[in-house]
């Protein structure tokens, strides 16, 4: 029974993860690719086309990817969380409906028609369907992260005596505290991915020597999107996911900080330190005292309920995992927003193209926007273990009870290969795309 | 409720099985009659800018599943866990068969996705038909062994199959000859639905041969038919009983033949398209007639102590049930738009798409 849970957990995280890989990419990309098309027609400056182009072919391939990964998402609710979705399904089976019907159609009518249609329909509505296509990732990120917040939150239900849950207010799932912020704070998460996808690109050109005029635009465009997206990342998304974190689910909040006591007079915010479950506090700490309590309730001696003051049996299953995925996030985060600062300022000074340590960085950084969302997707989903359903429902009550573990062992493994194979193919292509680069046509 | 919802669920699955159902059938064309780079790439130019949008049919059915019946979800997809999984990774290969292939121009590279996407597209329509078969089959709800349930009175779980083969047996498999006879139905049929898109979309060379092949691909299916409704009584013996009670259900046997006598006619076909529509009126038939001789149930129970899952002991709560109505309205009219905006844009003959050429 144990092993069944774990291999399901597993297979859940990993296919979770390597899924997400495509989708954070497609989304804020989608948005640089419709803002280079229209400032296309806006100019008419061939270059701004081309690069939509080469933009596209990237996307494209990211795309495919995204799909063929996102259909066994949808599937695994039912095959290895079928006592989850039996109980919760006349509500999350709402929201994921709904993405099924209002954006995977409209992204995938949209894309072969973006894709191959640029002859075919004329600038104009060729933006148009480029549109429509981000419209279309916009929405699936918003719907997905409606199930996900309905989960960490759970509004608008009732608890039957069989113990099913039933929706009783629809409109409920969409003004759920949890999902606005946590919404915005992930597409602008995204929107960092591609920026820095871009930027590392630009880069990447520019330091070989190689397509001069599209290196200086991409790292320009990434590095300003970038820029931005990284501030309103922090705040004010990311402070409000927290508060949010603090309200609802406060154990977990002290468990993500390494808050173990509670403090009178304020709480420090720990930089670095390793967690000692035994002894129940920190290691080697270094922590800047009182800036937690004002980050969090904006007065510097509020009080924050460490992990100590609460019964064990509400706390997170594991804090170690937790406490290090948010320090990797939050880490990451500040150092991206350092960065790109001083990236934007050699930018103004017209010096950043010859910058060249803050262009080996951008290369550098590639996979780094991944890994923060990958952290913090790491945070919520820790954050919120032994439930399934924060305080309703355990996640060891969720798994389906026929499929035995070595069921769910061949097909974890089977999941693995085929992904690594994936990945491989994924990274071959996309350097052969990127290796060719952009095209300017000349008419 | 159920009730609208279960048409909904059914008629999108339909929709799935004519739409992605091309697909695999070019698949299984492309696998064995296209020889060479012309005919392939006629092929994939004629389902490419299509086919994503197709598999969408599948995932929002099944988020209409997941939805408005739960409990069916949670049960056929945990009970049918190894097939299921196998699918999907079946998807996934014929996917990158289809995406890849273009992308890097060496010979070797382009036989191994072109045989993916086509035995990948071969094993889904030959998996599709066998889920079918299971379907109607039935399943030990409950896993009931010497008569008593070992587990909740919905929940099963099939391995692949039994060494016995057979689909009256206590404990079964998902294949069993009665499920595999129906995958075989469902390969045939794919294979000449997917001839018929091919003609329609495109003026490949391969076109007059793959009349030929419909015909006799045709004679094939008329057989398999007959056959498979001779032995339909193994599985439950009184398969008439739906469409004695409710006579116009009789529409949908009757669609079934006139598709499948249709094709007969391939050769005398003045428009592409016609023999399309009567592939595509034969699948509508067969799937809306297999599906509506066990109603309302939509899994069948083989033992006599737990009972079948119907649409009413499936579905979700009533609230739930009746506002999904209003945002599916909404949704299945844009749906509709986007369809017509599509193949407005790629109508008539496809050849020069240029599909793949990145
Ligand atoms: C580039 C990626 C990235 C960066 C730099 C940050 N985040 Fe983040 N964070 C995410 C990407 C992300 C995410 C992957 O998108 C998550 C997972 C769930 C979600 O909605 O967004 C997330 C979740 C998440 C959560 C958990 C919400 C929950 O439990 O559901 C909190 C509290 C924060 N973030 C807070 C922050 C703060 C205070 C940051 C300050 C710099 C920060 N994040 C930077
Ligand atoms: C919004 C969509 C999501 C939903 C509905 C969702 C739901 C779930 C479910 C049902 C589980 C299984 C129970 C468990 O072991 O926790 C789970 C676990 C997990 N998910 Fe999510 N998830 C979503 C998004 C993500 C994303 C995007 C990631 C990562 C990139 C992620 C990472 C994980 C991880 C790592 C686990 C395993 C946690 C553990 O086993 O301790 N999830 N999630
Ligand atoms: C467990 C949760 C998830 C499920 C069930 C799921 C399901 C799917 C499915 C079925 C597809 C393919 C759609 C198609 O054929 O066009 C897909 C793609 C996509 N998903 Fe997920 N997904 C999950 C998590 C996420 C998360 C957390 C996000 C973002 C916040 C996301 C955003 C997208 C986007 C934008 C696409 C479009 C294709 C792409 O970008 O690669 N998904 N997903």
């Amino acid at each position: 029974m144990e092993d069944m849970l774990f291999y399901d957990r597993i297979q859940f995280a990993f296919t979770i993860t390597f899924h997400y890989l495509f989708p954070q990419l497609t989304m804020g990309l989608s948005l640089l690719i419709v803002y280079y098309k229209g400032k296309f027609l806006f100019n008419k400056i061939e270059m701004y086309n081309d690069a939509a182009k080469f933009w596209m072919k990237i996307f494209a391939l990211n795309f495919a990817m995204g799909v063929v990964t996102g259909i066994p998402m949808e599937f695994q609710f039912g095959t290895n969380w079928a006592k989850f979705s039996e109980l919760t399904g006349g509500i999350i089976g709402q929201t994921l409906a709904m993405e099924g019907m209002f954006s995977f159609f409209l992204e995938s009518s949209f894309l072969g028609l973006f894709i191959f249609g640029e002859k075919l329909l004329g600038h104009k509505l060729h933006f148009v369907t480029g549109f429509l296509v981000f419209l279309g990732s916009w929405a699936s990120g918003y719907l997905i992260i409606a199930t996900h917040s309905w989960m960490q939150h759970p509004v608008g239900f009732e608890i039957l005596e069989n113990g099913k849950f039933v929706l009783t207010n629809f409109g409920a799932l969409f003004s759920n505290p949890w999902l606005l912020p946590s919404y915005f704070h992930n597409q602008l998460a995204s929107l960092v991915t591609a920026s820095f996808v871009m930027a590392a690109i630009g880069a990447f050109y520019l330091l070989n020597d190689k397509h001069h005029d599209f290196g200086k635009l991409f790292v320009k465009t990434g590095v300003i999107f970038g820029f931005v997206a990284s501030v309103f990342v922090a705040v004010p998304t990311g402070d409000l996911a927290a508060k949010n974190v603090v309200k609802y689910q406060p154990a977990t909040f002290a468990a993500m900080e390494g808050i173990f006591e509670t403090e009178e007079g304020g709480s420090e915010i720990v930089l670095i330190g390793q967690p000692n479950i035994v002894e129940k506090k920190l290691d080697n700490k270094i922590a800047v005292p009182n800036i937690l309590s004002f980050l969090t309730y904006q007065k510097w001696d509020a009080q924050i309920k460490g992990l100590n003051e609460f019964d064990e049996s509400v706390h997170p299953t594991n804090i170690p995992g937790l406490y290090y995925a948010y320090h990797i996030m939050v880490g990451l985060g500040t150092i991206f927003i350092g960065l790109l600062f001083l990236a934007i300022v050699q930018l103004f000074r017209k010096k950043l193209y010859k910058t060249k340590w803050i262009l080996y960085s951008l290369v550098f950084l590639l996979p780094f926007p991944y890994i923060a969302n990958t952290m913090g997707w790491y945070t919520a989903e820790l954050g919120r273990q032994p439930w399934l359903v924060f305080n309703l429902l355990r996640t060891s009550a969720g798994a389906s009870p026929t499929v035995s573990a070595g069921n769910t062992l061949f097909t974890l493994l089977g999941f693995v290969g085929l992904y690594l194979l994936l990945g491989l193919l994924f990274l071959i292509l996309a350097g052969k795309i990127i290796n060719k680069g952009p095209q300017l046509v000349k008419h | 409720m159920e009730l609208f919802w279960y048409i909904v669920l059914m008629t999108m699955l339909a929709v799935y099985v004519i739409l992605d159902g091309y697909d695999f059938g070019a698949g299984i064309i492309h696998l064995f009659f296209a020889k060479t780079e012309k005919d392939k790439k006629a092929i994939t130019n004629a389902i490419g800018p299509f086919w994503d949008a197709n598999e969408v049919w599948l995932i929002a059915s099944g988020g209409v599943l997941f939805f408005a019946f739960p409990t069916l979800y949670a049960s056929s997809f945990s009970g049918f866990y190894l097939p299921l999984i196998m699918i999907l990774w079946l998807l996934i290969f014929r996917a990158i068969g289809l995406e890849l292939r273009g992308q890097v121009h060496n010979a070797m590279w382009e036989a191994i996705w072109d045989k993916a996407f086509g035995v990948a597209s071969l094993l889904l329509a030959l998996f599709f038909g066998v889920a079918l078969g299971n379907i109607v089959r039935g399943v030990n709800l409950g896993i009931v062994t010497e008569g008593v349930s070992t587990q909740e009175a919905h929940y099963f779980f099939l391995p692949l199959w039994n060494p016995t083969f057979s689909p009256q047996a206590e404990h079964l498999g998902i294949l069993d000859w009665f499920t595999v006879l129906l995958g075989v139905i469902g390969v045939v049929s794919l294979s000449i639905h997917g001839a018929n898109w091919i003609i329609f979309k495109t003026n490949s060379d391969l076109n007059e041969k793959l009349k030929t092949v419909i015909f006799r691909l045709n004679c094939v299916l008329l057989a398999l038919v007959i056959i498979s409704l001779s032995v339909w009584h193994v599985i439950e013996p009184k398969p008439f009983q739906n469409f004695l009670n409710t006579p116009w259900l009789w529409i949908f046997p009757l669609l079934t033949f006139i598709g499948l006598f249709g094709l007969f006619n391939i050769k005398r076909f003045k428009r592409d398209g016609l023999g399309f529509l009567f592939s595509s009126v034969f699948l509508f038939g067969g799937l809306t007639t297999t599906v509506a001789s066990i109603f309302p149930k939509v899994l069948p129970s083989t033992n006599d102590i737990n009972p079948s899952l119907t649409i009413y002991n499936v579905a979700a709560d009533k609230y739930g049930l009746s506002v999904g109505v209003y945002w599916f309205a909404i949704a299945i009219v844009l749906v509709a738009i986007y369809m017509v905006i599509q193949y407005r844009v790629f109508k008539g003959k496809m050849d020069d798409v240029g599909y793949g050429e990145h």
